[in-house]
């Protein structure tokens, strides 16, 4: 089969195919019954349906359903397994695959994908900023750009913790492969049309709200708003799909022997990380759709003119997405943890005060979504509380950089690229780290709130706790993956220029927010002094830009030419390791049986694990 | 080498570091001019928290940094290092330690908190309004004054009571350092005492749509005389956005405000004939122009005739008796009252708006 073809019949084109069929169908539905009904043709309430039935002409259009509807009609599926007969190994990652493994691979393309979609929002946008007056953009297109980056940004941090979660467990727990491969694969997929929405919305006149939507504002927003309304609402269907499908595996299908305290620590990061997606995702989900039908049907819960409420959406909003703060930087922290003791040659310091500090900060994260909302209007007395509640989130995460310090000391450090990336995300999540509590005590707050300060703090906790980790995983999981090692040089090049960039530009963000200048703003008073520090930070974005750029380049072109990595290049005791790169379709051709503790470096003749005897008779 | 010495270069790392990065925050983080009681209490704590966040990054890179030069592995070391697996006492110990520090943290910064919010003695109101995308500002101590501008006596105890026309705004001028969302149908309070005479602006710092960047308002703080003396001059004034266009056209015809000469000098409304034509009947009717031309009176005509009234001659008047530099005059006036009202006036059309009530 030629490449075109492959390309043409994958479950790719198919989906956007399908995708566009039902939301055209949509919106004929709708009008055809509002001609019927006698009411004149409009355009809003049939994009909704449009694009809400759209996701569905995707997934069946990709095949995702397929094995699904032929068990209600009484029919067995096999799980299909390996590359398709006649086809290149490839054409697996185009189409619908139940391997976790590939599935894990598909989610972290497309991450990286959306990452410089979003990445070049960024830098159109900073280009804007870099002096004051407007130069090249509107204000609308403004907007949209700040918006949509926000938004895409998150999409694609999402699909990063898909990627490593679903490649990285099952392999480290000795699993074959998830428990629900094709929820697996509908977890993947649906985000995949969500996106396609999200992007669609930019397109058709895109929005001004911030990725945030606070009514009363989103219910005049233009229409791209709905669009991206429903993208985030569908993407919570892959988040509450995936953590359920990562719960059920940790529980049920670990190797034999390994206990919850003998897990490799990102297992730890994962579940914790699961509980908040599983948990939380709900409520925004609610908010969304109450914003949604606010503006389609007038169910009147936010805009205060029909007896609404502004604060309810704030409430609901947050409950998820501070939460979801954490689902983007504990599998990240994970990372740190998992990678320190291999290049430090040195226990995990404080292995259960680590794995415990991930849960800590998974249910403390309930508790603080309010210091969002210092300044929106709340009662004193809950600002009181939220103050409290927020400082308290230092103490978990003091125990983790407190333990990494203990991993590093008196260890036998060496540099290489995924090392550099985990002291990389040290440095900056410590940047993002201390401060925060200045946000959180809301004397200070009431100063900083909604200025740069801001977009400063959360860039550097976000490119601390997930980029940086996740650029780490991606450089020492490479080997893994692909069998061939990347080109060191321009791995350690990739991380001199982001580092000192994101420094930076994260530190030139807080210095024009304590200087005056607020978040989402198009364009900047000369008179508050934040030009020179404003072209600073555009500079240090463009070279991050490239940055990504280079590591991009380095992984594709390493991954077809470079020379086949050594079996465990980096001496790991974690059972990925033990195995052949890339690993084989079932991971573990035999099971293994966990005998000691994961990060036992420096205890001789300790093991973690020990393969059992392969099978007799077969 | 000996162990406890890598803690005492530790400790002078973590010295050294605090102090640099002390110094660097107080020159990358300068705080706006501190214009406010409340700017004093808050500046006090960025300065507390400004030594914390320096003492933290300190004590965490001085190691990292430490360990990542001593402390590494030789090309042909293959061996690994000391296992040591953690240290319970020590865990324990940088657990407690934090939730001692976060507590005292928390009670002090509500106790501060508690300062700002309450309520002080000799308050004076100044209802805020937010809409998409300015501000207006009424005083109903001082007769219902209305203002673009936020005038404010200095060293006076404020309290605004803050609503919104459309969607969330945010009252900020950086310089109080205080700052409160505006939510629709929810009025909201905040409080801050003016301390430092000068300029300064309000700048939104909600979303609130297309031109959030350009929300913004004049904040004049001046002296207790200097704030009476305004007040007076207000509320003599008429407040031009609540009249309507006929009487406002009315005012600009007597000149009762504004500096120019007024048209009642020249033009009369009862059909007496001044230096000028009269207005009686004005609009609609039929013209004869020195040149023999006619033409009707209509809104173009009477605009062309206050912008260049030498262009076309009443038959029967004179050229050059008619002042030329109305529309300078105007557009300063309405530039003003844009400034202290918000609105946007047109004289010329308040002006034709009253000429059409002329009538016999
Ligand atoms: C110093 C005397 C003087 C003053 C003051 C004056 N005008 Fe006139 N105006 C004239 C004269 C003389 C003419 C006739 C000559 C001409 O057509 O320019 C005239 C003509 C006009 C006309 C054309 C009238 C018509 O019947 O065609 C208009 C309209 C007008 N003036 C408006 C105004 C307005 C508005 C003001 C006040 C803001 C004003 N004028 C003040 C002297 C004056
Ligand atoms: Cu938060
Ligand atoms: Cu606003």
């Amino acid at each position: 089969m030629g490449t075109g073809k492959i390309i043409l019949t994958s479950s790719f084109t198919r989906g956007i195919i399908g995708q566009a069929v039902f939301a055209a169908l949509g919106i004929a539905f709708i009008n055809v019954i509002r001609a019927a009904l006698g009411l004149e043709a409009t355009l809003e309430p049939g994009v909704v349906f449009g694009a809400l039935i759209s996701v569905i002409g995707f997934l069946l259009g990709a095949g995702v359903f397929t094995d699904w509807i032929k068990w209600i009609g009484g029919q067995k599926t096999p799980l299909r397994h390996g590359t398709p007969a006649g086809k290149p190994e490839w054409s697996r990652y185009l189409n619908v695959d139940y391997n976790h493994k590939v599935i894990g691979i598909q989610y972290g393309i497309t991450s990286v994908i959306i990452l410089l979609v979003g990445g070049i929002f960024a830098i159109t946008f900073r280009l804007e900023l870099a002096q004051p007056g407007m130069q090249f953009l509107d204000n609308d297109a403004y907007n949209t750009l700040f918006s949509g980056h926000g938004i895409v940004m998150i999409a694609s941090i999402l699909l990063g913790v898909g990627a490593m979660v679903n490649y990285l467990v099952p392999l480290m727990i000795g699993a074959p492969d998830m428990a629900f491969p094709r929820l697996n694969a509908f977890s993947y997929w649906v985000a995949v049309p969500s996106a396609i929405l999200i992007l669609a919305g930019m397109a058709v006149g895109g929005w001004d709200t911030g990725w945030v939507a606070y009514p009363p504002l989103s219910l005049r927003a233009p229409l791209g708003v709905q669009l991206f309304l429903l993208g985030f609402y569908m993407n919570g269907f892959s988040s509450i799909a995936g953590a359920i499908n990562l719960l059920v595996t940790v529980a049920t299908m670990r190797a034999k022997g390994m206990s919850l305290f003998r897990m490799p620590i990102f297992v730890w990061a994962a579940i914790a990380t699961a509980l908040i997606q599983f948990t939380a995702t709900q409520t925004v989900g609610v908010s969304l759709t109450m914003a949604v039908a606010e503006r389609v049907i007038g169910l009147n819960f936010f805009d205060p003119v029909g007896g609404g409420n502004p604060l309810l959406y704030q409430h609901l909003f947050w409950f998820y997405s501070h939460p979801v703060v954490y689902v983007f930087v504990l599998p990240g922290l994970g990372v740190i943890s998992e990678l320190l003791p291999v290049f430090s040659r040195k226990p995990l310091f404080g292995y259960k005060w680590i794995a415990l500090s991930s849960l800590g900060i998974a249910l403390l994260g309930f508790l603080v979504w309010a210091h969002h909302m210092f300044v929106a209007g709340m009662p004193n007395s809950l600002r009181y509380a939220f103050m409290l509640s927020t400082m308290f989130v230092a103490i978990p995460t003091g125990v983790k950089f407190f333990s990494w310090v203990g991993t590093m000391w008196e260890g036998k450090l060496s540099f290489e690229t995924p090392m550099l990336f985990v002291l990389g995300a040290i440095s900056v999540f410590l940047i993002g780290g201390v401060t925060g509590p200045i946000l959180a005590n809301v004397p200070t707050d009431l100063h900083l709130h909604d200025t740069y300060w801001i977009v400063g703090h959360f860039h550097a906790t976000m490119f601390g706790g997930f980029i940086f980790p996740f650029f780490a995983a991606l450089y020492y999981w490479f080997p893994k993956i692909t069998g061939r090692m990347y080109k060191e040089s321009l791995g350690k090049l990739h991380f001199w220029l982001m580092t000192p960039a994101f420094w930076v530009m994260s530190l030139g963000q807080m210095s024009a927010g304590i200087m005056g200048m607020r978040r989402r703003i198009a364009d900047y008073d000369p008179a508050l002094g934040v030009a020179n520090t404003q072209m600073l930070v555009t500079i240090a974005g463009l070279v991050i830009g490239w940055s990504v750029l280079i590591m991009v380049y380095n992984l594709v072109s390493s991954a077809r030419s470079q020379e086949m990595a050594a079996m465990n290049p980096w001496r790991s005791r974690s059972p990925e390791w033990q195995i052949p790169s890339p690993v084989p379709e079932f991971n573990y051709d035999v099971p293994f049986e966990v005998v000691g503790d994961p990060y036992d470096y420096g205890l001789s003749d300790s093991e973690y694990i020990r393969m059992m005897p392969a099978p007799s008779g077969d | 080498m000996n162990k406890q010495k890598h803690y005492y270069a530790v400790a002078g790392l973590v010295v050294i570091g605090t102090i640099v990065s002390y110094i660097f925050l107080q020159a990358i983080y300068p705080l706006p001019k501190a214009a406010s009681a409340e700017a004093k209490t808050i500046d006090f704590m960025f300065d507390v928290y400004f030594g914390l966040i320096a003492f933290m990054f300190a004590l965490i890179m001085a190691f990292i940094l430490y360990a990542s030069f001593v402390f590494r592995r030789q090309p042909d070391d293959t061996e690994d290092a000391a296992h040591i697996h953690g240290n319970t006492t020590l865990e324990i110990i940088w657990t407690v330690l934090p939730v001692i520090l976060v507590i005292g943290l928390g009670v002090w910064g509500a106790l501060e908190f508690r300062g700002l919010v309450s309520a002080k003695e000799n308050e004076m109101v100044i209802n805020v309004t937010g809409q998409q995308w300015s501000w207006s500002f009424e005083y109903p101590e001082q007769e219902d004054i209305v203002s673009a501008q936020l005038f404010l006596p200095v060293n006076r105890p404020i309290v605004l009571k803050m609503n919104s026309e459309d969607v969330l705004h945010s009252f900020w001028v950086p310089e109080f350092r205080v700052k409160q969302d505006l939510v629709p149908g929810y009025e909201q309070e905040l409080r801050f005492e003016p301390t430092v005479i000068g300029r300064y602006k309000v700048r939104c710092a909600e979303i609130c749509g297309k031109d959030h960047t350009t929300m913004l308002a004049d904040v004049q703080v001046v002296s207790e005389s200097d704030f009476a003396a305004w007040v007076e001059e207000r509320s003599a004034r008429p407040a031009y956005a609540d009249l309507t266009p006929v009487e406002r056209g009315e005012l600009w015809y007597n000149a009762a405000t504004g500096d120019w000469a007024g048209c009642v000098g020249c033009h009369s409304v009862d059909g007496a004939v001044r230096a000028g034509p009269t207005w009686l009947d004005i609009y609609g009717r039929t013209e004869t122009l020195t040149d023999g031309a006619t033409l009707t009176v209509d809104d173009t005509y009477i605009r062309q005739s206050i912008q260049e009234p030498n262009a076309q001659i009443v038959e029967g008047f004179n050229p050059n008796i008619m002042p030329q530099d109305y529309v300078e005059r105007f557009t300063a006036v309405q530039a003003e009252i844009l400034a202290d009202e918000g609105v946007e006036i047109d004289i010329i059309a308040d002006l034709i708006a009253f000429m059409q009530t002329l009538e016999e």
